[in-house]
């Protein structure tokens, strides 16, 4: 956030040549200022009207909302919708898990063994991400699909029974967000692994350490940081998702992030989504807040 | 499948009775399952291909779970829908003009960051912090409060709150990725351009902006991808004009006409001959 101006700046520090300038001290503030103010109306701002809206009483009918300093809304919408926001938090659990025990091994692989095709795996993995995250979600909603591809297959084989279907269920939540959101675990895990100092493993090695103590005593203890890392990105974005769950999960599990567009969207209910929203919010930097206490504030950001 | 040897510096085991599994894991195990989980990221990508080509036997002409046979037709009659090429070339408008101005804004802010702390820069460390609640906080949440705003203030939604809401979660994008580039950037090149009379101004465009300039690239392509791909922002903010996300999300509701699947493999095309031709680029340099 931009502070005020120190009236007369310290500019003594360094070189004396790099401080010729007219108004040299000025230029972090000037550089960071046009930034600086985009964010805070556009970011910082909106956030504090969005708890302030949550104090306020609206009218469903006119979506009008009058300050009123009560906590009105909070109490009433978050037990209206406790089981949405259970649903968030199980089905962006799972998805966070799935991501995890699918993405180890291949950033293990591409930072141990990647040589020098690393980038070009680093690509493979971001691949998703070139096709539009709304048309990523269509897609599985057809490979899904009762006459898609993967169910045809298990019923023509009677792996299941005919009458099994995927879509419309948490199952085809769980999948579609631990798809959507694969690369967001696999490469902060990949930097953990990256990182690890080689000349640690051959120590380990020195001392007569095997493959699977050193795996278990050097290099899983040194990406713990980096596997916390991976779980929040992940599973942030995926608590909040509402997307997969609208395509892939039909009328049914429904998750907080569909509540709050509804209520935004649909039913011009502003101070219970404000609420819901606000509420979400906490639930996200509580996992920031307890990872900065756990690891350092400082190593989370090292891994975005 | 190719495999690459272990590289060097993953020491060789010195115990015998433990040297053929790990070689095995490193050669044979590792890499098939890394190359599954590739084909597992591809599919929806090759399923998606397909459907491009898939003909449409049915009256309505919207995508259909089954496979009809192949056709051209889709892609000869790719702005066939009204809405969705006006939502394409939306979206494409968008992307460019907040990409400018993020790049732009994001970079001197890294800039800054990097070069100035302690007492030259007070306020650093909240600067920080707010960056990354920006990448962190999730996009529901952002999208929500930028509605709160418009509403509050009675701003009308359409291109211009869209462009707004896009630069505001690419900044902190562009900023961390130019200032990881930034960080091994050596300041005695920039000293050495004042001691030959160089103005800020030109040392700024002749030195210091030529070496950081990989690092802009690689943080306005982020921008751009972020902004070409955003439903979850434009969903709140977009009002009536629909960027493309937004359209085929809402077209989805009632049924997809199959040219999304070739804008899709469009997009997809250009991204990834951009990406690869980025590494070759890249890779020569080195």
């Amino acid at each position: 956030m931009e502070q005020p101006l120190p009236a007369h700046h310290p500019g003594g520090v360094g070189s004396p040549r790099r401080h010729r300038g007219r108004g040299k001290g000025l230029a972090p503030y000037l550089l960071s200022l046009p930034a600086g103010l985009w964010l805070l109306v556009l970011f910082v701002v909106p956030l504090f009207i969005m708890l302030s809206i949550t104090l306020k009483t609206c009218s469903p009918a006119s979506g009008a909302c009058v300050m009123t300093w009560q906590w009105g809304e909070l109490p009433h919408v978050v037990n209206q919708y406790r089981g949405q926001f259970v649903t968030s938090l199980v089905f962006a659990f799972f998805a966070t898990l799935i991501d995890l025990v699918i993405s180890f091994p291949i950033a293990y692989w591409i930072a141990f063994y990647g040589g020098r095709r690393k980038n070009f795996f680093l690509i493979m993995l971001l691949v998703p991400f070139f096709v539009s995250f709304i048309i990523r979600t269509l897609v599985w909603e057809f490979i899904l699909s009762n006459n898609g591809v993967v169910l045809s297959f298990l019923r023509g084989n009677h792996l299941v029974p005919s009458s099994f279907h995927v879509l419309g269920t948490g199952l085809a939540v769980v999948a579609g967000l631990a798809y959507n959101y694969l690369p967001f675990t696999a490469l902060p895990l990949y930097v953990a692994l990256e990182r690890i100092d080689r000349r640690v493993l051959n120590a380990a090695n020195d001392l007569y350490a095997t493959r699977r103590v050193t795996f278990m005593r050097v290099i899983l203890p040194l990406a713990i940081p980096g596997i916390f890392a991976a779980f929040l990105l992940t599973f942030i974005p995926a608590f909040g998702d509402y997307v997969n769950q609208e395509i892939l999960g039909g009328t049914s599990n429904t998750m907080i992030g569909t509540v709050i567009q509804n209520l935004f969207l649909i039913d011009s209910d502003y101070a219970g989504g404000a609420s819901l929203s606000a509420v979400l919010l906490v639930i996200s930097l509580l996992g920031i807040w307890l990872y900065a206490r756990l690891l350092g504030s400082r190593t989370i950001e090292e891994y975005l | 499948m190719s495999v690459d040897a272990p590289s060097r510096e993953v020491p060789a085991p010195l115990v015998e009775g433990t040297s053929r599994r790990p070689r095995h894991w490193g050669r044979f195990v590792l890499p098939t399952y890394s190359w599954l989980v590739i084909a597992y990221l591809v599919f929806p990508i090759v399923v998606m291909v397909i459907y491009s080509f898939n003909r449409v036997t049915a009256g309505l002409q919207l995508v259909s779970f089954s496979w009809n046979g192949f056709t051209w037709q889709w892609y000869r009659q790719w702005s066939n829908i009204p809405g969705l090429t006006s939502a394409f070339w939306l979206s494409l408008r968008l992307a460019i003009v907040s990409t400018v101005i993020a790049t732009i804004l994001g970079t001197l802010l890294a800039i800054a960051l990097v070069r100035y702390r302690g007492k030259r820069f007070r306020g650093k460390a909240g600067f920080e912090q707010i960056l990354f609640l920006n990448i962190a906080a999730p996009e529901i949440v952002m999208g929500a409060s930028l509605l709160g705003l418009f509403v509050t203030f009675n701003v009308a939604r359409g291109f211009f709150t869209l462009v707004l809401a896009h630069v505001m979660f690419s900044i902190a994008y562009v900023t961390v990725t130019v200032r990881a580039r930034l960080s091994g950037f050596d300041v005695a090149l920039e000293e050495a351009s004042y001691d030959l009379g160089a103005n800020p101004l030109d040392t700024f465009r002749l030195v210091t902006l030529p070496l950081i300039m990989p690092g802009v690239l690689a943080g306005a392509l982020m921008a751009f991808a972020l902004s070409i791909d955003d439903f979850v922002t434009s969903n709140f903010v977009s009002g009536s004009s629909a960027p493309f996300p937004v359209w085929v999300y809402g077209a989805s509701r009632v049924g997809t006409p199959p040219q999304v699947f070739v804008f899709g493999t469009a997009i997809f095309t250009v991204g990834i001959v951009f990406a690869l031709l980025s590494l070759l680029v890249s890779k020569r340099k080195v």
